[in-house]
This record gives structure tokens, sequence and C-alpha cells, in this order.
């Protein structure tokens, strides 16, 4: 049926067999880096929004989820305060979906309303920006929000669209050959950030 | 998945990703903008050639709000009598250029003969008394919606009965509920009067019988099939009092089904000949999900079958 | 017309030896003329030209379908020197007139024999008798009366009928299929298939039970009977008794029903929808066996030419029914001779004697003697071809082999002495 199983299936996983963690792949962010890298990110985004008044975390699936719920956790630590954290599906906002198999589509949760909210778009990697016209599209079919921010864990570059991240964990050059794999505990078993050289130019990745 | 013409053609896992997809369709419904781009550009044709203004705009309203151009042809009455033939009528429309041709005829196998004349995708709006795929997995949804209210990671229907009660030979519901039902694992149970189980039922995956109150205990599920008044000029049966005190829903066996048993009828309803009024209203008459369930699921198997790469 | 020398064949009842035709008519082969066209059939059998006892030849009335020409044509091509031509024609061969205007353009556009079946009741109404005794006395001499594509449901009718003919030695060819259990919706074997693919079908009783009755009619009048197109075993049943006793009924099968199963109409391919329709496997092995005893008298090819745009409907919607012509023999050798159940005598018998016999034909079906009608057809018994549906001499080309592999029989046909058809080498 559809080309990659599950919904936004592993972008960033190593295809099985083509460079999979292997030979030339490096690890750029360990457990302990990427913690801190969400605390500082939490805090940078309250600080931005004078708190967390109106605030919605809106993860894009798979692990842009998981992110949110991580950064809406510390938030709740340190702060006190209990963020809505809902998620995004963009697969039918793609602009590449004639070009594959009929991709699974994911689950999008609006846990308040959009209107009159800022939303936090929160994804694993930005790369080059489609992702994430996507989402704009996506949420605009959804609602007005009053403002939209992205926040996301890695910005490696490469941009194809004039999409810049607000909240930014690490900055990772890299090149177009290249592959940035995100693993977190929630869906992986481990938290890592490496880069791996990629062999598929149809990793899945916009 | 290029066409969708039976039951019979989609898997388990296939059913599965239809499902979760429809759950996601049917969050549209109630968006301020009930729209997703995924099929824009594409072209639908529904080519009706029976009347069904239910069925039709179910499709009509799946395509639209899946951004598809949606255009209604209703190509009613035998083109024999017209003087085209079938496949004259089917390569004028799908010349016009369409994405996918969705057809619903008065005779069984029309999509089947249309998918070899022509490129574009075939889905099976129900053809004669043959099939009807999509109802069948409108139905189906709604069955795992509500078993899945007492067990939320429910798969599959395994250890569930379904009884599937009326005019089975003329039932083309039926038949893909078979096929779909048995696919998800459930035990059918099909009961008409004799004269109305088709020829050769005993090669169904499905059992057959006659009598209504011997399996109505054990059923989750009791689907109730539309009968026409017109099969009693066919001589199935002498009048309709005696349909119903042998095979209709009535309150004295609403009150028979297992608790948490659950109705279905794919509608439209006769009420008081296959099932009462009280049945109908019951609180676990799943009727109405059936009727909002059409238009996710459609939505569901249009984005399957056009979604993606040609 | 030429003299014609065959040389060397194995002629069917007499072993090797030369034929010769002078004026259409057999002679002694040292008789014929210096300039005698040969016909080498070394390695070819000679069998008494076919005899097709139901074709439709759709003219007049549906000439973009069939015409006399092309139908005799195709006739010709399967080895066929005479065709008995149905009468559901527009208008229907219900009158003197209309049956002239059949011969007339058998002899003017005619390939074989073209000899026109009278209808049993008027219009094919199967209300009220046709004139059947002014069909006879023409000069046409019709012998043969059917409302073939209708039954003749109305028992007295049945009676009036087979027991006016007698007067004239004539016989009733029915097309058993009892309306009230076959509709003409019913459009395939009404089995497991049908109820799968929801088709509205046909029960085998609906053909015997029609045929039980109609040799109880046969057997009280005294009269010929003849069931068309038999396809199931409760009807080959039905027969085996009724001759037991004596009742004086023939019958015949056609050849698809000799090979074709139910399962082809699994595709909703109309090609295959035909009345009678294709039975299980279990039937097709009766009415073989039935061929085999003579149960069954004769193949009849039931040829059912259809323009394309009849046959390019949904499935219930198509007209019944497959080309026959040109593949009959090829057909009958593979299910019957190659299988063991018939030798080529006994072939001859089922394809040309009988079906002469049956109609009262006096030039078809004789032996291959000296002094008579030169009506023959020479077989190659080993040839074999896969089947090009385009390759035909017929208008129509709903053809249910193509595709397939099937002998390919038929090298040269004669008609009255006439080369009516020659293969190409």
């Amino acid at each position: 049926m559809s080309g990659t199983g599950a919904p936004q299936a592993k972008p960033d996983e190593p295809t099985p067999g083509v460079g999979s963690g292997s030979v030339d792949s490096r690890v750029v962010l360990d457990a302990d880096q990427i913690a801190r890298v969400c605390a500082r990110m939490a805090h940078q985004i309250l600080e931005a929004n004078r708190g967390a008044q109106d605030l919605v975390l809106m993860g894009i699936p798979t692990r842009g989820v998981a992110l949110a719920r991580r950064l809406a956790a510390v938030m709740d630590e340190v702060e006190g305060v209990d963020l809505p954290v809902g998620a995004l599906d963009v697969t039918m906002y793609r602009d590449d979906l004639r070009r594959q198999p009929t991709r699974a589509v994911g689950h999008t949760h609006l846990p308040v309303e959009v209107d009159g909210s800022t939303v936090v778009l929160v994804d694993d990697v930005l790369y080059t920006g489609r992702t994430v016209r996507a989402a704009l599209d996506a949420l605009g079919d959804l609602g007005r929000p009053r403002a939209v921010q992205l926040a996301v864990l890695v910005d490696r570059g490469h941009r194809e669209l004039p999409v810049h991240a607000d909240h930014v964990g690490t900055y990772i050059p890299t090149r177009t050959g290249e592959h940035v794999g995100v693993k977190l505990v929630e869906i992986d078993g481990i938290d890592q950030v490496s880069i791996e050289p990629s062999g598929d130019p149809f990793r899945g990745e916009i | 998945m290029r066409h969708l013409l039976s039951a019979a053609d989609l898997d388990r896992t296939q059913i599965s990703e239809i499902f979760d997809l429809a759950e996601e369709m049917s969050l549209v419904q109630g968006r301020p903008v009930k729209k997703l781009p995924a099929l824009r550009g594409r072209t639908v044709v529904n080519l009706f050639f029976e009347d069904s203004t239910r069925t039709r705009s179910s499709f009509e309203i799946a395509g639209k709000w899946l951004s598809a151009d949606v255009i209604n042809i209703s190509a009613k009455g035998s083109s024999v009598s017209k003087g085209e033939s079938l496949r004259d009528t089917v390569l004028t429309v799908a010349a016009m250029g369409v994405d996918a041709l969705v057809i619903r005829h008065h005779a069984s196998g029309a999509p089947w003969q249309a998918s070899r004349w022509i490129d574009a995708h075939v889905l099976n709006a129900g053809d004669g008394t043959h099939e009807h795929p999509t109802q069948a997995l409108l139905d189906a949804f709604t069955i795992r919606r509500h078993l899945r209210l007492s067990t939320p990671d429910l798969m599959s229907f395994e250890g569930k009965t379904v009884a599937i009660v009326g005019d089975i030979t003329h039932s083309r519901v039926a038949r893909s509920n078979v096929l779909l039902l048995t696919t998800l694992g459930a035990q059918v149970v099909l009961i008409a009067p004799p004269t109305l189980l088709p020829a050769g039922v005993d090669s169904w995956p499905a059992l057959a019988c006659s009598d209504f109150d011997e399996v109505l205990p054990h059923a989750d599920v009791v689907m109730m099939l539309r009968v026409q008044r017109e099969r009693m000029s066919g001589g199935y049966f002498p009048t309709p009092r005696e349909y119903t005190i042998g095979y209709g829903l009535t309150r004295p066996r609403l009150e028979a089904m297992k608790p948490e048993a659950a109705i279905c009828h794919p509608g439209p309803m006769n009420r008081g000949l296959e099932i009462s009024a009280d049945a109908a209203d019951a609180a676990n008459s799943l009727i109405l999900d059936q009727v909002a369930a059409g238009v996710s699921v459609r939505m569901s198997v249009l984005y399957e079958l056009l979604g993606g790469a040609e | 017309m030429t003299d014609l020398l065959i040389r060397g064949a194995d002629v069917i009842g007499g072993g090797r030896s030369d034929l010769g035709i002078r004026n259409g008519r057999f002679v002694d082969p040292g008789d014929v003329a210096a300039d005698v066209e040969r016909l080498d059939g070394d390695g070819l059998l000679a069998l008494p030209g076919l005899v097709d006892l139901h074709t439709h030849l759709r003219e007049p009335g549906r000439e973009d379908a069939e015409t006399v020409q092309s139908g005799t044509l195709a006739a010709a091509r399967g080895g066929f020197t005479a065709v008995l031509a149905m009468a559901n024609t527009t208008p229907v061969t219900d009158t003197a007139e209309a049956a002239l205007h059949v011969a007339a353009l058998g002899t003017r556009d005619g390939n074989a024999q073209v000899v026109p079946v009278g209808a049993v009741s008027k219009g094919l109404d199967g209300v009220e008798l046709a004139e059947l005794g002014l069909m006879a006395r023409s000069g046409a001499r019709v012998r043969v009366f059917s409302d073939d594509g209708h039954c003749v449901t109305d028992a007295r009718l049945m009676r009036r009928a087979l027991e006016y003919v007698r007067a004239f030695d004539g016989v009733i060819a029915q097309h058993a299929q009892d309306p009230q259990l076959a509709a003409v919706s019913a459009c395939c074997h009404e089995g497991e298939i049908s109820g799968k693919l929801g088709l509205p079908g046909w029960p085998a009783a609906a053909e015997a039970s029609v045929v039980a009755r109609d040799v109880q009619i046969a057997e009280l009048t005294r009269s010929r009977l003849h069931v068309c197109h038999v396809s199931c075993a409760e009807t080959v049943d039905v027969i085996r008794w009724a001759k037991q006793r004596g009742i004086n009924v023939t019958a015949e099968v056609a050849p698809h029903h000799l090979i074709l199963t139910t399962t082809e109409v699994l595709g909703y391919d109309p090609t295959y929808k035909v009345n009678p329709p294709l039975r299980p496997s279990e039937h097709v092995e009766a009415v073989r066996e039935a061929l085999a005893d003579g149960t069954i008298d004769a193949v009849a090819t039931d040829h059912a030419p259809h323009a394309r745009h009849d046959k390019e409907h949904a499935f219930a919607e198509a007209a019944f029914g497959m080309l026959g012509l040109e593949t009959a023999l090829a057909v009958v050798v593979e299910a019957m001779i190659n299988s063991g159940l018939l030798d080529w005598p006994q072939l001859a018998k089922r394809l040309s004697i009988m079906p002469a016999h049956i109609a009262r034909l006096a030039d078809q079906g004789r032996p291959l003697a000296v002094g008579e009608p030169a009506n023959v057809v020479l077989v190659d018994p080993g040839a074999r071809r896969v089947i090009d549906r385009n390759d035909s001499a017929s208008l129509s080309r709903n053809n249910p082999w193509h595709g397939r592999e099937l002998p390919d029989p038929v090298v040269a046909t004669i008609w009255a002495g006439q080369i009516t058809y020659r293969k190409e080498r």
C-alpha cells in the first residue's frame, strides 16, 4: 500500500543496508547534550513569549511530537505551566505527494482552538524548509493563529524556501549528500543525533 | 492500489490502514476549512447508471474535501435502450481525461468490464447484486469504532459473530460484507428464508441458515438488509407480515440480543418490515454512525487510489 | 465447371482411394477430363460435407452482423456444405414467402446449401401455429421447424405442431428453456458461480423439464422431436430414457458445450454469454459421453454472430451467442477424436450423416461413392493452430476460442462439385 509504512516513518532513520550508521557516521549530540539543548530551548520559548499565555506546542509527527512533549515537560517542571501539546500531520500538504507511492497519513490533534493562539511548531530537523511550508498550510486550514513560531532541535542549513527557525537547539553544518539522524528514546530507544553519509535521495526528508 | 472493485481486493493490513486514515479524515468534518489538498488537480467522475443520491453525494463530498474536481454523470437507463454500448459510454467519459471513475451500475460486473477498457482508476460504487466494497468498508469501520469502545486497541474481529439478515440473493452489500468481515476474522452468519439464499451459498466463507432466533443470541452485530416489497411478486415470500415475523428485527428480538451487541443497516430502511422502529432507534443502533462514516471512509479510499504516484 | 480429382485421400468408410468429380457428382476417377484440377489427398481424410442443423445467418434483418454470403463462407471454411438457417430473422421466417426469400438468398449468395428453418409459431410468439404446411410445400421444402431463441412453452401448441408436421415428415426442433425457471434475464448457469457473481442463472432443470414434457408429447403424437443444443446431464438422461422407449427424438449439442465450462464467465466477458449457458464440467462430461454413445445424434454449431456493440454491454445486458461455424470441426476433433471418444466414421455420422437425415436433405450426408452428389471435405487430422478471431470470414468477432490452440482440420471443402474453400499453404 503506502511506500513508507508507519506515519512519517522514520524520515531520519538510515535505510537499512544503506550507510546504516556505519563507517563515516559520527555522533554529534549524545543524550546529555540533547537534554541540555531541550532545556535551553524551553526557556528560550517562554522568554521570547513572555510566559505561556495562549501558547500551544504543535509537534510534526513523528519525532517532533515527542520533542514537543519534552519541551512541555521542562516548562512544567521549571515554571509550573501546563502547556497544551498537539500534533500536526503534514502528509497531505506535501509538495511531493505525486512522486512516490501513496504515503501513510499521521495523526493530527488540536488540543485548543488555533484562532488567537501562538502556535510553536516543533520538529526535529530543519533542512529544505518544505516540511514547514506544508505545516503552515495545514495550520492555515485549521484556523488563524495569532502568530506561528518554529522550534527545531537541529538546523542543518540548505534551505530551499524562505523559512527561518525562531528557536534552534543546535546548528549543524552538513553537506547535501549527508543525512542527519535523530533518535529519541520514546521512539528509537536511545537519544542521539548523528550525521551519516546518505545513499538514498528519497529518504523522505523535505 | 489501482482499482477498488471487490471487498476481496483488500487484505487485513490494507483495511486497517484505510480505517486509520478514515479516522483522520473524520476530523476534517469538524474543521472550519473542510479541505485537504491531497487530490488537488485530480479529476474524479461519478458515473452512475443507477440512481443513488446518498452514495453519490457521499463520493462527491469525499472527493471535494480532498480538493479533487468531481463531476457527476447520470447515465441512467439501459445503455442498450439508448443504443450506446457500455464500452462506448465508458470510453467517452474516460476520453475527457479523468483520473478515477466511480461507477455504480445495475448490472453485476460492469466495473470489471470497464476496468479492462480504460487506464483510469475504477472504483466500484455498487454493481448489480454483486458487490459494494465501500459500503462494506464503512460498515466494518463503524463496527470497529463500536467494538473499540470496550477494547480500545482492537485490530481484528476474531471471535466476533456478525449476523447478516435479509435478501442475501439480491444484496451486493451482503456479498461485500461477507468478504470483508471474513478477512477481518469475523464469523459471518447469513440468515434468510431459503428462497432468498443464493445458489451455491454453501461455498461462501460464511454460515447460512433460516432460523433467525437460533442465531440472534450469539450475534455481536446484527446487520439487517433492506427487503424490497417487489420481491413478493417474484414469490420469494408470501406476505410482508410473514417476513417480518420470521426475519424482522422486532421488539422481542431486540430484547433477545446480547446486551452489548450492535445493530446495523445499510439503508434506506423499511421501518416495520425488516426492522422495527424500536430497533432502528435503539441505543445500540449504529445506523446513523454508518451514514456519518461514509464520507470519511470514501475519502480514505480515494486518497489510497489517487494520492500517490501513478 | 472443372472436373476435380482428389488423389489418395483416406475416404471414410472406404479406405485410401481416388475421388473423381464431374458436374457436381462423384464419377470413376478414370472418367475425369484431361484438364482436371487435382487435389492432393495424401495424409488427408475425406469426409462427407458437414451439415449444420442450427445456424443463425442473420439475413434478412441484421446484415451488419452476418449475411447469407459471409455466413456460408464461414461455413465453407468450417467444412460445411449445408446449413439450416434458423427462423429468428427480421422478418421471421413464418410464411412460405419468407422461406423462399431465404432460399433465394442461398441460391444467389450461398457458399453452401442454405435450407431455411420455419418458425413453429407466428412471429415466434408461441401462441399460434405458423404456416407450417405452406412452408413445407414451397420451393424451400422446409422440413425443420423451430422457434429457436424462444421456447415453445404452451404444451397444446407443441402438441399441435408435432401432430401437424407428421403429414410431411417434418420435425419440431425445440429450444428447451422453461421461462418460469429461467427467465429472459438468466444469463449463466445457476450455481456457485452465478451466486458469487450476482448474475441471474439458469438451472439445469429449466432445460430438462421441458424436454421431459416434450418427449411425452412426441410419444403421444408419434411425431419427430429434435432437441436443440443439449447442455446438461439431466437432459441427456431424459433423452436416453425416451430413446429406450422408442420415442422418435433426436438431439444435437453445440461445440462450445463440449469443452467450455461455466468458469469462463468469471471475468464477466460477454463473449462467453450464450443460451443455453456454459455449464459445470460434470455436464460437459455427460454431453460428451452422450455424443459418443449416440444418445446425442449430432453436433450443431448454433453459430450466433453479433455486432461488436451488441456484445460490449454489461454482461447481463449483452447479446447471447457465440460464433461456431469455422471452429466446429476443430472443437469436435479436440473434444471427441483426440480424447478417443469417437472415431472418424462416427464423427462423420454426427456432423454430416445424421444431421442430413434429421433435416431430410437428400443430397447431403451421402456416401462418397460414384453417382452420389459431390459434397466432401478434406481433413488434415493432425494440423493445429492458434485461433485468431480476426482471421475469419464471418462479419462478426464474438469468437470464444480466440487465443486457444486447437486442431486446424479443414483443408478443402467441396460443395456440389465446386471448391468453396481451400486452405492456403
